[in-house]
């Protein structure tokens, strides 16, 4: 069971229980992005203010498997009161850790999410498991991919989020 | 097919199956996953093939392989022949009254369905037209009457309740029927394992004069199937759940009806001639069979008909039953109310699919951790949003059994069960 321990690590089962930053946001003034998992009906709801260039407010709701959840309250006190820049490095960060994987489990027939730009650079960016901190407990995730999307989804969300509140400021 | 309607007949006292000996049939079973010999619990979801399906594949490609309905040497006339013996050894398996002329191969049970909405649903309703669903379908005999809907301008979309314990709410069937125009049923959910009474369903709906559908995907593979007596209009279902091989499906339905629906896909095989102003369409079942059909897949499927009725339906069906109710029992021995399973109790309206929640664990992390165990489960929505909502959960996790599944299988699933409560405390 030495996969199974290392995927739900002691701070994983801890999040999964006692997440961080839960509930909603009044939205408005909060912005709000819900992201689904198609495949097993995962739910996160992402609520964030963004006040000059930071990410001052964030919350997380939802349910899901341990994994979302976990992944979901450690992306929160991760991003929470962050610079945008600082939080858009950090999603790219930590959709490295996953993608990287999924690009090199391709050639095995294991499918996987493809996050494009990524994972068709070619020469992955090298992942400074150092900068993730905490978040660095999901990286046991890519040796199950199927789970990959459950980790990544608040993250695709707040991603979107960002995007959205940056595209109706312009 | 000598055997009887849907499996609400007592059960037949034959011979039990011998698992042990079954399970050298399928290939697949003599692998090992995580270092543990499978225990694969997810014919629900598609089923394994015996050996003699994939030896009729292959010989069919290393003998015989031409393209159908067209070529006239020898192998393609044989290739013709295999193709249309597979539709009438579909046909008998469901019973059909003329299977030459009733039986449609599609891609599965989906496309099935969506053909019976865009064909016969195109040409026979308009917008405010009634049609009836339950609330226990699968997305795939919902969501093509609701693109039917859209196109169409709006119908009106009724569901049948389910009840408390996991069955067909039919007291209101009266006035939720009242002139309807189809009547489209699950005949055995893929969540809760309820074999719903079609026949009854069929004739208050055929009293309106409404059109039934039936959902066979789960209950063709399981349970002693004959259309006459399940009082369908059509009824479908999937090759790769009976054991046969992926991109097959069957669509069994009255001739009378076939005889004056409009094409679904247009193309190669489905006409009789076409001119650049006009087509004449093919009559049925070649009219609904545009380009070249699963040829192989046909072969598979024959062969995985003729293994299920060499075994015999009534069989499978006790075996299954019994299984059921063993696995019922010994979860709730063991693990009491940490399992929660959904679904009728075990007795005669009810299928070997097992949904389940185990205490607070999320459905797919109990899959992961049954994974460690070679337990191959189902954790998910099931395609069935709407019945997830009305049990009050997201996802469950889902054990679903096959003719070869014995109590040792049961056993590995509880001692998951064990650790997945171990892990998440």
């Amino acid at each position: 069971m030495a996969d199974l321990e290392e995927l739900y690590r002691e701070i994983i089962l801890d999040h999964y229980r006692s997440p961080r930053n839960r509930g909603e946001l009044e939205s408005p003034p909060a912005h709000r992005v819900e992201g689904f998992n198609p495949l097993c009906g995962d739910e996160v709801v992402v609520s964030m203010v963004v006040e000059n260039g930071r990410l001052s407010d964030l919350k997380i709701a939802g349910s899901g498997c341990s994994i979302s959840q976990s992944s979901a309250s450690l992306m929160s006190g991760a991003v929470k009161g962050k610079p945008v820049g600082e939080v858009r490095k950090l999603i790219s960060t930590f959709k490295g850790m996953m993608s990287i994987h999924e690009a090199s489990l391709e050639g095995d027939g294991h499918g996987g999410e493809s996050n494009g730009a990524e994972v068709l650079a070619g020469e992955p960016e090298e992942i400074d498991l150092e900068k993730l901190g905490e978040l660095a407990a999901l990286q046991g995730v890519v040796k199950f991919p199927v789970r990959i999307k459950c980790a990544t989804l608040s993250w695709n969300a707040l991603a979107q989020g960002l995007d959205e509140v940056a595209a109706s400021a312009s | 097919m000598s055997t009887p309607a849907h499996g609400l007949d007592a059960v037949p006292m034959s011979a039990p199956l011998n698992t042990e000996a079954l399970r050298k049939d399928f290939p697949l079973l003599a692998r090992k996953v995580n270092g543990r010999p499978i225990v694969y619990l997810d014919a629900a979801a598609s089923a394994l093939q015996p050996r003699s399906v994939i030896d009729a594949m292959t010989h069919y490609y290393e003998t015989t392989h031409s393209n159908v309905h067209r070529g006239v040497y020898a192998t393609a006339e044989e290739a013709t022949a295999e193709y249309e013996r597979a539709r009438i050894v579909a046909g008998r398996f469901l019973g059909a009254p003329d299977p030459a002329r009733e039986v449609v191969f599609t891609k599965n049970t989906t496309e099935s369905l969506n053909l019976v909405a865009q064909s016969w649903g195109r040409a026979n309703l308009r917008a405010g037209d009634s049609v009836l669903l339950t609330e226990m379908e699968h997305h795939s005999n919902i969501v093509p009457w609701m693109l039917l809907s859209e196109e169409l301008g709006g119908l009106d979309i009724r569901y049948i309740p389910v009840d408390g314990s996991g069955r067909l709410d039919l007291s209101d069937l009266e006035s939720l029927v009242a002139g309807v125009k189809v009547v489209a049923v699950s005949a055995m959910s893929n969540v809760l394992g309820t074999i719903n009474p079609v026949a009854s369903i069929a004739e208050a709906a055929h009293r309106e004069g409404a059109v039934v559908v039936a959902d066979g995907a789960q209950l063709v593979p399981h349970v002693p199937t004959d259309v006459v007596a399940l009082g369908a209009d059509f009824l479908a279902f999937s090759a790769h759940k009976t054991m046969g091989p992926t991109g097959l499906g069957v669509l069994w339905g009255r001739a009378e009806l076939l005889d004056a629906m409009p094409p679904f896909l247009g193309g190669g095989g489905m006409i009789l001639d076409v001119k650049l102003d006009g087509f004449k369409a093919a009559p049925p079942p070649a009219r609904f069979e545009a380009g070249t059909p699963p040829i192989a897949e046909a072969v598979g499927l024959t062969a995985a008909l003729r293994y299920l009725n060499d075994i015999g339906m009534d069989r499978i069906r006790a075996h299954e039953m019994s299984l059921t109710n063993h696995a019922l029992a010994r979860l709730d021995e063991k693990l009491g109310s940490d399992v929660q399973v959904f679904g009728p109790p075990a007795g005669q309206d009810r299928g070997g699919v097992l949904s389940f929640a185990y205490r607070d664990v999320h459905a797919h992390d109990l899959a992961q951790v049954l994974d460690q165990f070679g337990v191959c489960v189902r954790p998910g929505h099931h395609c069935a949003k709407p019945l997830m909502r009305k049990l009050g959960v997201q996802a469950t996790a889902r054990a679903s059994l096959s003719l070869f599944s014995d109590e040792h299988d049961i056993e590995v699933l509880i001692e998951g069960l064990a650790e997945a409560g171990r892990l998440f405390g």
